[in-house]
């Protein structure tokens, strides 16, 4: 730059020609209408879906009353093509979602800051990039993959000796009370810990890749070990981007499908422990719409319709949290 | 994979070409008109437990009898089946259940023209464990019922062990599993016990999903009520006898209302096919089978339209259907995948109400009907030259 500095007023010449020229002064216009159109599509779309499912999904709330649908226990579908017949409670189904994503926050969560953390500050040059690398391509696997290696593999040998373990350890606490019969919604919720992690994972890196080598340094230079500079200069000047890494994975745990039907275990009811089978709303209406009739269908939307209040509440109540936290913690967060 | 597919038929085709006329001519029957060669692309879709059979009957009617008829067949569930079938976005629909009077109106209604269903095939449901020591269990319909209502927990309970003096029964517990997706497999295996014990009819009634006793396993399709029964110690599941007998599982024997117990052959769905007695209309379930037959079984349905088809399409699904029900070739297939032809006289019944297919296009016999005609008198003037009652549709223009 320095030794293009004599020459400097010759290049702004043209720059302001073209400023005054007609081709210039539509092009931030036309490019301002562009980029707003792409902005407002993604509007569009969401309030078509809601309009659309929250309309056919009518009958059933309807029937049932709001707040009935909500937190009924009791789904049974009817088979009739112009009325509804049968009772309709997504309950088990809202719960299934939510412990199973709540199980697979509460695992990816600490394990995606410290795998960030290792790749970013501890492994050695020579690991820390495969190892991204590594984080990043389980996020490109497929679900179906996930599931059928959970139900297959993972379930049988692994986890199935850890349920044995808790139950025989902790069977009297009422997380880990009843039978044990592979599928249901803590094996859900763990693979489902290992579907969100790539993603968590990914931001929370370039999340603390960002943070000031100084402050770093200084915590150190003042006697820190690694665990305190994590937890006390890293973590809290990071807050809302791991908040952020967590939402996004948690968003896709709520709607995570294939994976949760597969593992689940599929039952209409649901149990307090850890180890009952139920159902995830997004896993029931794959299981049952290949099969559903017009008025099945109906309640299959009228869960759509939950799901999406589902997601948003939690939102909310996340970006609630942060707030709060980053008014007390300092940070500018949100 | 279709071009693939049509590109393999025509290879196939030329050496067997021969052989496709001598097999029309050995087992089309009166509507079998193969030796024409048929052009026309089908699509059906429905019910997931007969594709298996499906498919393969589609390849080898695609490659050795009619090699211009491409047959799309998507297993997409019965109720998509049906719901595709009635808003004719296919060419046949295929369920695991029959279409009742409300359905075969609003079909009527909605085409024109009356709707056509027929059974192509039977299944059986069996009771699986994946513990060899338990091949040969026998059970009836109401201990059944109490495994699946959990009052019955452990092999060795007193019904069961009553039923089954000779066999050393452990002590396991018993962990029943069932398919966690809305099935016709379900569907048939609850519409047997609704129909045996009356307070499963009572507590839990019949359907494709049921709201199940908590404690039960639910597995995704087939594959997943197999892992079901393989990771628990103690687990039983029923499955479709085809499935079951491809993962190589024990299966129970059931008691039938005779008091047989029989053990789930194919000559034992055959059998309980022809004790099932069916009606003209045949909306039919297959109940209460006595004799060598196997008491849980269940059937597939075809529904086509009586007009409506364009070209040779209706000439397609005929020839297809009078084949696949015909053709000792296709029915051998049938028996090895574990489904049960249909018995010779049911046979005829059917290839005659599958004649029925597009048998009222372009007559305007039907006052709704008319409206339709004009599109279809185009459609029989392109197709089919010969048909007189083409040209009744064209002098209406």
């Amino acid at each position: 730059m320095s030794t293009q500095a004599p020459e400097a007023p010759a290049p702004e010449e043209p720059r302001r020609s073209s400023l005054r020229s007609g081709k210039g002064r539509m092009a931030d216009p036309v490019f301002k209408w562009v980029v707003a159109a792409c902005g407002t599509i993604v509007l569009v779309i969401l309030a078509l879906m809601v309009i659309r499912t929250t309309t056919e999904a009518w009958p059933v709330f309807a029937k049932e009353g709001f707040f009935g649908f909500l937190t009924g226990e009791d789904w049974t579908s009817g088979n009739s093509r112009t009325e509804i017949t049968g009772t309709y409670g997504a309950w088990p189904f809202i719960y299934g979602t939510l412990i199973t994503s709540a199980i697979a926050i509460v695992i990816a969560l600490p394990l995606a800051i410290m795998v960030a953390f290792y790749i970013t500050h501890l492994a050695p040059r020579r690991l820390s990039k495969p190892l991204s690398y590594t984080v990043e391509l389980l996020a490109a696997v497929p679900s179906v993959i996930f599931g059928l290696w959970g139900l297959h593999w993972f379930l049988p040998n692994v986890l199935r000796p850890f349920f044995e373990f808790l139950g025989n350890t902790f069977g009297w606490f009422f997380l880990f009370e009843g039978p044990i019969r592979g599928v249901g919604y803590l094996p859900a919720g763990i693979v489902l810990a290992i579907m969100i992690l790539p993603i968590m994972t990914a931001i929370i890196r370039e999340v603390i890749v960002v943070h000031p080598i100084d402050q770093r340094m200084a915590a150190y230079a003042l006697g820190s070990t690694r665990w305190e500079v994590l937890r006390k200069v890293v973590l809290p000047a990071s807050f809302s981007g791991i908040v952020a890494a967590a939402m996004l994975g948690l968003g896709r745990a709520l709607g995570e499908t294939i994976a949760v039907l597969m593992l689940i275990g599929g039952a209409q009811s649901w149990g307090s422990s850890l180890f009952s089978t139920g159902s995830s709303m997004a896993s029931h209406i794959a299981a049952t719409f290949g099969e559903a009739g017009p008025e099945a269908r109906t309640a299959l939307m009228a869960i759509g319709v939950a799901l999406f209040l589902v997601t948003m509440i939690v939102n909310i109540l996340a970006r609630v949290i942060v707030w709060r936290l980053g008014r007390m913690t300092g940070d500018a967060a949100v | 994979m279709r071009n693939g597919r049509s590109k393999l038929a025509v290879l196939a085709a030329i050496p067997l070409l021969a052989a496709a006329c001598s097999n029309g001519d050995e087992g089309g029957g009166s509507a079998a008109g193969t030796e024409a060669e048929l052009s026309a692309s089908l699509t059906g879709a429905g019910a997931s437990f007969p594709d298996p059979l499906f498919q393969d009957w589609i390849y080898s009617y695609g490659s050795d009898v009619q090699p211009g008829v491409e047959i799309n067949y998507q297993s997409v569930g019965s109720g998509a089946g049906i719901e595709q079938f009635l808003e004719q976005t296919v060419d046949f629909g295929s369920s695991e259940e029959y279409l009742g009077d409300e359905d075969l109106a609003t079909a009527a209604e909605a085409r024109g023209c009356e709707a056509v269903q027929f059974p192509v095939v039977f299944g059986s449901v069996v009771i699986a464990f994946d513990n060899p020591e338990l091949d040969g269990l026998v059970l009836d319909a109401q201990t059944i019922a109490d495994i699946y209502s959990t009052k019955i927990t452990t092999f060795d309970d007193p019904a069961i062990a009553e039923l089954n003096p000779d066999m050393d029964l452990p002590g396991d517990e018993i962990v029943p599993v069932h398919r966690s997706d809305s099935s016709g497999t379900t569907a048939v295996f609850t519409h047997y016990l609704s129909t045996e014990v009356e307070s499963w009819a009572d507590e839990y009634g019949e359907g494709k999903e049921l709201d199940w006793e908590s404690g039960l396993v639910g597995g995704q399709q087939n594959d997943g009520v197999a892992q079901g029964i393989a990771q628990n110690p103690g687990g039983m599941g029923y499955l479709n006898q085809s499935f079951a007998q491809e993962a190589g599982l024990s299966v129970a024997t059931v008691v039938n209302e005779d008091g047989n117990p029989i053990e789930p052959t194919l000559e034992a769905t055959i059998a309980a096919s022809e004790e099932a007695e069916v009606p003209d209309d045949f909306q039919f379930a297959i109940d209460d089978i006595g004799g060598e037959g196997y008491p849980i079984a269940g059937t597939n349905w075809i529904f086509t339209y009586t007009c409506g088809y364009e070209g040779a399409t209706a000439d397609a699904i005929i020839d297809f259907w009078t084949w696949a029900l015909t053709d000792e070739g296709a029915q051998d297939v049938a028996g090895e995948l574990g489904y049960a032809p249909l018995g010779d006289e049911l046979t005829e019944r059917v290839i005659a109400e599958l004649e029925r297919t597009n048998s009222e296009n372009g007559g305007g016999d039907t006052e709704e009907g008319a409206e339709d005609d004009a599109t279809d008198g185009d459609d029989a003037e392109a197709g089919t030259e010969a048909d007189a009652e083409a040209e009744e549709g064209s002098e209406e223009e």
